[in-house]
């Protein structure tokens, strides 16, 4: 027999077991997540090597080939491939001097009282659905460019104009994050010594910021590398090897989002498409490993 | 407080999952699915065809004709739009479906009206879209320089255009866009480019041309003098219920054939001169009507 307060010290409290409740919860919940992403990367590589292993084309000609018509059994990826990291660096470059000058206003210039409503505005940024900033593209961006530059409009510079205004809150927001990583009495301590606040900045703040607006590229580039809907709509769909700033070119998503309806599910053409999307998943995996490399580094 | 609101949400959620999950499925739903250059035809019908049969319910989907024949033959929906014939697409099993051809649909290629040309042999169209001709200055046209939009691989329209248009040849890799809207607005606004849109999008901003000094119109469509056309297929597994006979004997009904369809620039298949067949073969269609139920089997 038990005395009632040993019974009652040794039972688990209420509190108790809600907490094994909610840990069960939580558990669940990255549980579920976890199941999903490895059962999407299994789906997608099984469905992605269905074209060599079953159809018998070679890993080589469809990476290096530049014939892209699946209907007549030439499975060459490269234009696409070239087309996506092109208008991908592109955006970048046209995007990381705006972000990280708007970074260096919202984080270093203090006096500047509307600052956080500046950060709010390119917050709300990302939220724009891709849709619209692709008919942005169409309605704006395009006909622009046909009227200066000549030609239909649709291209290389289209897309990559478009992907610099998706990918610019991103980089803005990740790179006003860096600026604010690094601890305030650096800049106190500079400022002391006489340093003005270009020298803080430049000498003291970005050394330390460099591998997370480093990683804030990165996340931008793999980004704009996954974007479809909005490059499929300007950027012309021509799988041809792009030779100017303002030849029509494709990307792996473009072909993917405008193949996937009018092909047959487990036909030769599908499982192209299915190869595309592998090879984006893959180079979109790498350009996280790049991001979580550059942040380790830091540490 | 906030324990037992979450509780009560997580109750109300629980309670709508089990409803839905207890829903009986109404036997009486159809669901349609393909072609978006169908659709406009089919999701009229199936509205009007809603409001006289209340215990059915049409249920119309896009998704493209390859998407459209493969969920037919995997018995995911009960009808597959399509523009082209099932076993023009590699990978079905033709001989499992049977084709229904409810409606025809002209194609016609378009310029932009600035190019200053109206009438182009045969000849010449392959030319243009096989990359031989690259200024419409050869054509007697201004001095611009070619410039070829297509459909993206696979979309029905472009099939037809290259089967019927240019002879079995194949476009040459341009610019490629997913549907014929876009199409439109690009020929529109951009001097020197060539397309092809089917006859209901033909507007007063392209130009259509004509091939060998035939206009695209109906009546040359009708007459098979205008020889680029294609059929608008619904396709059904050859087991079919009850529920879709009824709804492919009202597509062939006279609301549909000679209100419907008309009204949005197709041309009815009870109104053809001429049936054709996949590879080209002309029969007579019994004096200008096809049979009633409008189906043959389509072997492979």
């Amino acid at each position: 027999m038990m005395d009632p307060i040993q019974t009652d010290l040794k039972k688990r409290s209420a509190a108790s077991k809600s907490e094994k409740r909610g840990q069960c919860l939580t558990f669940l919940c990255i549980g579920i997540s976890v199941l999903i992403i490895v059962a999407l990367i299994f789906f997608i590589t099984y469905k992605g090597l269905l074209l060599f292993l079953q159809d018998k084309v070679s890993i080589l000609s469809f990476l290096s080939g530049i014939s892209w018509d699946p209907n007549n059994g030439n499975f060459g990826a490269l234009s696409m491939l070239l087309g996506s990291m092109i208008v991908t660096i592109l955006a970048v470059f046209l995007a990381f001097p705006f972000s990280f000058g708007t970074a260096i206003f919202i984080s270093e210039i203090k006096f500047s009282r509307g600052r956080n409503y500046l950060r709010l505005a390119i917050e709300m940024l990302i939220g724009i659905p891709a849709v619209v900033y692709g008919f942005v593209g169409i309605s704006v961006v395009v006909p622009l460019l046909r009227v200066t530059m000549g030609g239909t409009g649709f291209g290389l510079l289209a897309g990559a104009i478009i992907l610099a205004m998706m990918i610019l809150p991103t980089i803005s927001t990740l790179c006003v994050d860096a600026f604010k990583g690094v601890p305030e009495m650096y800049r106190y301590t500079s400022r002391a010594l006489g340093a003005t606040q270009w020298q803080t900045l430049r000498r003291i703040v970005l050394p330390i910021a460099k591998p997370r607006i480093v990683t804030a590229i990165l996340f931008g580039m793999s980004q704009a590398f996954g974007e479809a809907v909005a490059i499929q709509m300007v950027i012309g769909n021509a799988t041809l090897i792009p030779t100017h700033l303002m030849s029509p070119a494709a990307t792996l998503t473009s072909v993917i989002t405008i193949g996937m309806g009018d092909s047959v599910r487990g036909s030769i053409e599908n499982d192209a498409l299915w190869s595309l999307a592998l090879l984006l998943l893959l180079i979109s995996l790498l350009f996280n490993l790049f991001a979580r490399f550059a942040m380790r580094k830091r540490n | 407080m906030f324990n037992r609101k979450l509780r009560l949400g997580f109750l109300v959620l629980a309670v709508l999952i089990s409803l839905t999950g207890c829903r009986p499925l109404s036997k009486n739903s159809l669901t349609l699915a393909g072609s978006t250059a169908f659709q406009p035809i089919v999701e009229m019908a199936a509205s009007s065809y809603n409001l006289r049969h209340k215990k059915t319910l049409v249920n119309v989907q896009g998704g493209g004709s390859g998407t459209g024949i493969s969920q037919v033959e995997e018995g995911a929906i009960d009808i597959g739009n399509s523009d082209v014939f099932a076993s023009e697409k590699k990978g079905i099993k033709a001989s499992q479906l049977k084709d229904h051809q409810i409606a025809v649909t002209g194609i016609t290629p378009i310029v932009n009206p600035k190019t200053g040309v109206r009438n182009v042999s045969q000849k010449q169209l392959i030319g243009i879209f096989t990359g031989k001709i690259k200024n419409w200055r050869y054509l007697g046209g201004k001095n611009l320089k070619i410039i070829v939009i297509n459909r993206s691989i696979g979309s029905g329209t472009r099939n037809n255009f290259e089967k019927w248009g240019l002879a079995g040849h194949r476009s040459m890799v341009a610019q490629e866009q997913s549907s014929t809207g876009t199409v439109c607005k690009i020929v529109g606004a951009t001097p020197g480019t060539i397309s092809y849109i089917a006859f209901p999008y033909i507007s007063n901003k392209i130009q259509p041309l004509s091939i060998n000094g035939v206009k695209p119109s109906k009546q040359n469509v009708k007459t098979n003098k205008w020889k680029i056309w294609a059929y608008e297929h619904m396709y059904t597994l050859k087991k079919n219920d009850k529920n879709t006979r009824a709804f492919l004997r009202y597509m062939m009904s006279n609301n549909v054939q000679q209100k419907i369809i008309p009204k949005l620039g197709y041309i009815p298949v009870s109104s053809m001169n001429f049936k054709r067949s996949e590879n080209g073969t002309l029969s007579n269609s019994e004096g200008g009507r096809a049979k009633v139920d409008g189906s043959h089997t389509n072997g492979s």
